[in-house]
């Protein structure tokens, strides 16, 4: 028995297969693990003091605390490189569930009330407990950009209809202005604004091992999970009737997919602040790359957006020695271009 | 596409949209009341109608003629102008999110003021009428740069493309100005994101005569183009078929666009929120014709930004908050009470 609807939703997948890649993504998979192994390594043999490549190998294998290179190697390059890494990846994988969720394809972690949830709280922490350890503030952040998810996310769900990609959107963006207004109040009346800047600014710059220790096995399992989730995004990338029709079960596709986006999105803007850039470019750009299945989107978009963090972080540094320009920054700068591109392409494969 | 012959339920229709419009211009008008006796000084509600008619005395004259009358006016102006450059832009766009900001007119007039504060340090008497002047060149020249980015021979304009161009050209903005706070001495910076926060500040009447020419030139323009606005809103295919030249309509459109968005961001700072929602809450009130539509969102916007404004001057007197972030903290839960209450 093949109904017309039935008919439609397989001429859907049809679609969805020729318009998926997977030999380039194949590709791209294989050059992105080449690119990012290389930025690397450039990442910590270039800096304040340079270090041979050698020096790097050992300090890696057979590392001795006694050596002040090894030292820098360990305690600072590693650390922040492996962070840049992490919170590159996440920004991109959470992007790109938000785009095949919302179907709208300038969504991204931040329409969620991530960002401006993280941003109160940190506001909210630098006016009323000044002094506040790295750690606590990331922690207080990661809560912020939780009670913004919850709020827009328990509004989209209430209302009449359930939460349609549209809500979606709509609520985060009110969330999002309302959240960030209350947080540039304060930062107005206590005059924090510029340290905000100044925090933000930067970066993965002082990111240790213990702070590595707590957000890696969190991003690990988010990343699992995303992956696992891919065939499902897919499918609801879609469309709300034609996955309802092959029989998903949307709502805890969207719950699942909010997790995720929660705990990488989370983690990821609580160090580095919100740069939207990472979640908006990266899925565009492998989407472009790779088609529309989202198994191949989000697999490269963990190499990719790594990559791109990771060398936005190496520039920030190369710029103006001493001094580091903001990593934020540099992203958007690097990715504007690009952006700009992807725009006169004429937006087609979005 | 006025005819004739209306059925009785689209005149029951147009009473309710037309009650609706009436509501507003009341609320407003109770609002100006309150908003004319906020401020230090007291004025009963009888004091500020004799002024009206020219019977008050001397400081009463000065206090409502010189400073509340202007601000108030141009909270009004300001909020019609984000309305309906917001109304135009989700139209034409058909992007639920698009408001002004996405032109990067907020971004454009942002950069231009923050760079004039980073190399000249403020005096009292040059940014007040030179800041506008800036901010306006800053609004206008990146709506210019987003425009010919997006534009393609043969093809013009896809609104997709200008959304993307948009987004892209504003981040590139915020991000100089995130590199340039950091170079602020503290209370430039001070200035600079009172600035950024929206307020309205020029309480004068020169600010009130730079505005007048574009609202009286492009609202009605806008109104005249409601038709037109609502055949793009249908979608390319149906809009070639009826015969509309799109692309000359369009732009027009985006120009009225970016002239009222420019013009209200210059004498206000980036009051953002009001471009976005005044067009949805009045999609809600009376419906997507753009004749209602258009004039509703105009009146809702005006009606926001002077109740924000009103309330951020009186709450912490005699300091101020920021009219924009009061227009978040009061618009946003009130959108968001009415999303969640009406069905798509």
């Amino acid at each position: 028995m093949t109904t017309s609807t039935e008919v439609g939703e397989l001429n859907e997948i049809q679609k969805l297969q020729k318009r998926s890649h997977p030999i380039r993504g194949a590709v791209a998979l294989i050059v992105g693990i080449i690119g990012l192994i290389f930025t690397f390594v450039l990442s910590i043999s270039f800096g304040a003091a340079d270090i041979s490549l050698g020096t790097i190998w050992t300090a890696v294998t057979q590392y001795s605390p006694g050596l002040t290179t090894h030292q820098v190697i360990h305690d600072i390059r590693l650390p922040r490189v492996l962070g840049a890494a992490l919170v590159g990846a996440s920004f991109a994988v959470a992007g790109a569930i938000m785009q095949g969720m919302t179907r709208n394809p300038l969504a991204d972690s931040g329409l969620l009330g991530l960002n401006s949830g993280a941003a109160l709280m940190l506001a909210i922490c630098f006016a009323f407990f000044p002094g506040l350890p790295y750690m606590y503030l990331i922690l207080w952040s990661f809560v912020g950009a939780g009670l913004g998810v919850l709020i827009v996310y328990g509004i989209g769900s209430l209302s009449n209809g359930g939460l349609t990609p549209m809500r979606l959107v709509l609520a985060g963006a009110a969330v999002s202005t309302l959240l960030g207004a209350l947080g540039e109040g304060i930062a107005l009346y206590y005059r924090i604004g510029q340290n905000l800047a100044f925090w933000y600014a930067g970066g993965v710059s002082g990111t240790k091992w213990s702070h590595l220790q707590i957000l890696s096995p969190w991003i690990l399992i988010a990343m699992i999970g995303a992956l696992t989730l891919s065939r499902s995004i897919t499918v609801l990338s879609l469309g709300e009737e034609i996955a309802v029709g092959l029989g998903q079960r949307t709502a805890a596709v969207k719950v699942w997919g909010m997790m995720i986006v929660l705990i990488l999105a989370g983690a990821a803007v609580s160090v580095l602040g919100a740069v939207g850039f990472v979640g908006l470019i990266i899925p565009h750009l492998t989407r472009y790359i790779v088609g529309h299945d989202y198994r191949w989107i989000i697999s490269c978009s963990i190499l990719y957006g790594a990559l791109l963090v990771v060398l936005a972080d190496l520039i920030a540094r190369m710029l103006n020695p001493p001094y580091e320009t903001p990593v934020g920054a540099l992203i958007a700068f690097i990715g504007v271009p690009f952006f700009l591109y992807l725009a006169r392409k004429g937006g087609k494969e979005l | 596409m006025s005819n004739c012959y209306l059925t009785p339920s689209q005149i029951k229709l147009k009473r309710k949209n037309i009650s609706i419009m009436v509501i507003l211009i009341v609320l407003i008008f109770i609002t100006f009341i309150i908003s004319m006796n906020t401020g230090v000084i007291k004025l009963t509600p009888l004091d500020i109608l004799w002024t009206l008619l020219g019977q008050g005395d001397a400081q009463q004259q000065v206090i409502l003629f010189e400073f509340r009358l202007p601000r108030i006016v141009i909270a009004v102006f300001v909020g019609m102008g984000l309305a309906i450059s917001g109304a135009i832009l989700q139209g034409v766009s058909k992007n639920a999110l698009a408001d002004p900001g996405i032109l990067g007119i907020n971004a454009g007039a942002g950069l231009a003021v923050m760079l004039y504060v980073s190399f000249f340090p403020i005096t009292k008497a040059a940014p007040v009428y030179l800041l506008p002047v800036l901010a306006f060149i800053g609004a206008g020249l990146t709506a210019v740069i987003i425009y010919t980015l997006s534009y393609r021979r043969h093809e013009g304009i896809t609104p997709m493309r200008l959304i993307l161009t948009g987004v892209a050209v504003a981040a590139g903005i915020s991000s100089a100005m995130i590199v340039l706070t950091l170079r602020l001495s503290p209370e430039n910076y001070q200035f600079v994101a009172t600035w950024l926060a929206g307020s309205i500040w020029g309480s004068n009447w020169l600010f009130v005569f730079s505005l007048l020419p574009w609202l009286v030139i492009l609202l009605p323009f806008v109104f005249v183009k409601a038709t037109v606005l609502n055949v793009l809103n249908l979608g390319e295919l149906t809009a070639v078929g009826l015969g509309a030249s799109i692309e000359k309509e369009r732009r027009w459109l985006l120009v009225a666009a970016v002239g009222l968005a420019g013009a209200s961001v210059s004498v206000s700072g980036g009051i953002g929120f009001v471009g976005l929602i005044a067009p949805h809450l009045a999609r809600q009130l009376v419906g997507a014709k753009h004749q209602f539509l258009l004039p509703t969102a105009a009146l809702l916007g005006g009606f926001l930004v002077l109740m924000a404004d009103t309330v951020g001057r009186s709450i912490f007197e005699p300091s101020e908050i920021p009219t924009g972030i009061v227009v978040a903290v009061i618009g946003a839960p009130y959108f968001l009470y009415l999303l969640a209450r009406l069905k798509e």
